[in-house]
């Protein structure tokens, strides 16, 4: 260590700093290849690519990547499909976590509150892909339980398979079943982050539980509800490949409800291989994205009368 | 108190119970269906669909299960993953985390912009593809599954502001001594910060252990596909599980009964660390959501 430290500049070697960057460095490293490299890589979108040349010995094409794509008509289709989930889960999550966490921080016994707390916590370990054999289970169409309950009070059959109206819908109950419990999570830590002393003063005005939860808890909780809510309308333009294509898989009949902008990027890069135009529209997502967490920030630091938003 | 006796609060008592004893119950059913389906008999399964309960018992599933190689080495090439995923991610993410904890570091705020921005901009999904695929040649190889993985931003701030939460005065009277910030960290950092390590651990290995958007891009060879991807290509398609069993031995090869069995061991290792991970990420979370 004395040796290389004496290779380093005089400041750095005083302070005994220069180890600090060696340990960095293996991090430093990551980002700059896996995060750095590949944004380099976004002029693949004005080239058209072949895997022969590589990114840098392909011929450049210009524009045309990006009027193919936002001339097509999927560019509405999958943009709408991304932000329409998106808004539901953002609204349905939020209001689903805050709820479930006051209710569930008025449940006084500690034994019985961390039991339901383990319950509604245990979907968020599991996989999409068992999810999505979850959910099989009750959507099949030759043995699914809503299926035999249905035919069992002799109800019609329902093929969900072939009904892209119904997916939003299943898209947002399976949504909430696996992360609502992560949100209680983060909103009772949030709670019991709540100074004591404000419900005291409350009880003593004569206030009775639920109006101690509107007048008190609520406002308390605003600042880690608005956060949450701007980070998530800054990833408003990333569909979660995961879920998405976990549950829905390459079933096309469900694509007019269900195809977000992650999946087509997925599909049309593996299936097509056309790098420059899925590159394209790649870029479209980051730069939008991008557009959407400064605007967010904006809004949060007029919100919150500060200088600084959440994020900068 | 007197509120406590009102007829009003003894019903609101009641009926959230009820909500959260109903909650608990749809959070759990699934699992209980497909645990419950995993140990009814092939014909019954066929010819009645799902069993909470099964009416005919067997553990013919979860045997042939184990005899199937394809399984097994799913299982091992998970395993291997979350293991030494979670190992290495630890050291560079904490490695990272330490220094940028330092306030006196020269460079802090520069690299911690540096970080900041990987969560706002990418370059999105082909460029990353074909790094990882031309340049790197990772493509269909057991590293492609660990090295993507390794630091992610937010476990790494998580992890950075834990540090931060140390008490100055230990750490001074270390530099008193004369050690330097490698031997702080290692004798008096790391030792302190088993909780905050525990946290960030165990985010790692459930995102490993449940991922499958690597092997999805990257893996081709059947000996390196990990268990989530198996068990993709087993949901949708069931005759691909035929196709795994060596049709010699002439055994009867119960389809719908292996794809649960082979969920249901799937989740055992979670289901194994669950009461513990629970404690740590509400742990974990409270501290994320103090920096947030």
């Amino acid at each position: 260590m004395q040796q290389v430290a004496t290779r380093r500049p005089r400041r750095l070697r005083r302070s005994g700093q220069s180890v600090l960057y060696w340990m960095a460095l293996p991090g430093i490293l990551f980002f700059l290849v896996f995060n750095y490299l590949p944004m380099l890589g976004v002029i693949i979108a004005f080239k058209n690519y072949n895997f022969r040349d590589g990114i840098f010995g392909s011929p450049w094409s210009g524009f045309a990547n990006f009027e193919f794509f936002f001339t097509s008509p999927d560019l509405f289709r999958v943009t709408y499909n991304t932000l329409f989930l998106n808004v539901l889960f953002i609204v349905s999550g939020t209001i689903a976590s805050v709820g479930t966490a006051i209710l569930l921080n008025e449940i006084r016994s500690k034994v019985s509150g961390r039991i339901f707390q383990t319950f509604i916590f245990f979907p968020y370990f599991i996989s999409w892909i068992v999810v999505s054999l979850f959910l099989g289970t009750f959507l099949a169409t030759d043995r699914g339980i809503i299926d035999s309950v249905l035919v069992h009070f002799g109800f019609d059959r329902v093929d969900f398979m072939n009904s892209p109206g119904l997916w939003p819908a299943i898209l947002v109950l399976v949504y909430l079943w696996k992360s609502t419990g992560y949100g209680v999570v983060v909103y009772l830590a949030a709670i019991t982050g709540v100074n004591p002393e404000y419900y005291e003063a409350a009880r003593i005005d004569g206030a009775n539980r639920f109006q101690q939860i509107v007048r008190i808890l609520l406002p308390q909780l605003r600042p880690t509800i608005l956060v949450l809510l701007i980070l998530a309308v800054g990833r408003i333009f990333y569909g979660d490949f995961g879920m998405i294509y976990a549950l829905v898989g390459d079933n096309g009949q469900l694509y007019s409800t269900t195809d977000v902008i992650d999946t087509y990027v997925f599909r049309s890069m593996r299936t097509l291989g056309d790098m420059g135009m899925t590159s394209a529209v790649g870029l479209y997502q980051s730069f939008m994205g991008l557009i959407m967490i400064v605007a967010a920030n904006w809004i949060s630091r007029k919100m919150s009368d500060e200088k600084k938003g959440v994020l900068y | 108190m007197v509120e406590h006796k009102t007829f009003g609060f003894r019903l609101f008592n009641v009926i959230n119970y009820f909500f959260f004893s109903v909650l608990g119950v749809i959070c759990l059913v699934p699992f209980l269906i497909v645990l419950g389906s995993s140990f009814e008999s092939e014909p019954n399964l066929k010819a009645n669909g799902f069993a909470l309960i099964p009416k005919h018992f067997t553990v013919f599933a979860y045997q042939t299960v184990f005899q199937l190689n394809a399984v097994m080495q799913s299982f091992l090439v998970s395993i291997t993953v979350t293991v030494l995923g979670t190992l290495m991610a630890l050291l560079v993410t904490s490695l990272l985390a330490y220094p940028l904890a330092q306030r006196e570091m020269r460079f802090r705020g520069a690299i911690l912009g540096f970080v900041l921005l990987t969560m706002l901009f990418s370059g999105g999904l082909v460029p990353w593809y074909i790094l990882i695929t031309k340049y790197l040649h990772l493509k269909d190889t057991l590293w492609v599954l660990i090295v993507p993985y390794l630091v992610n931003p937010f476990n790494m701030f998580v992890l950075k502001s834990f540090f931060e939460t140390i008490p100055k005065e230990i750490v001074e009277s270390a530099r008193m001594d004369g050690a330097g910030y490698l031997r702080t960290f290692t004798s008096i950092i790391i030792p302190l910060s088993t909780p905050g390590l525990a946290t960030i651990g165990l985010f790692y290995a459930l995102n490993y252990w449940n991922d499958w958007w690597l092997s999805l891009n990257f893996i081709e060879s059947d000996h390196l596909v990990p268990v989530q991807l198996l068990l993709k290509k087993m949901i949708s398609n069931l005759t691909f599980i035929s196709s795994q069993v060596d049709t010699s031995k002439f055994i009867q090869v119960p389809a719908n009964g292996v794809q649960m069995a082979t969920t249901i061991i799937s989740i055992g290792p979670i289901i194994l660390v669950y009461p513990y991970i629970q404690r740590y990420f509400v742990k974990g979370l409270t501290i994320g959501s103090i920096k947030g």
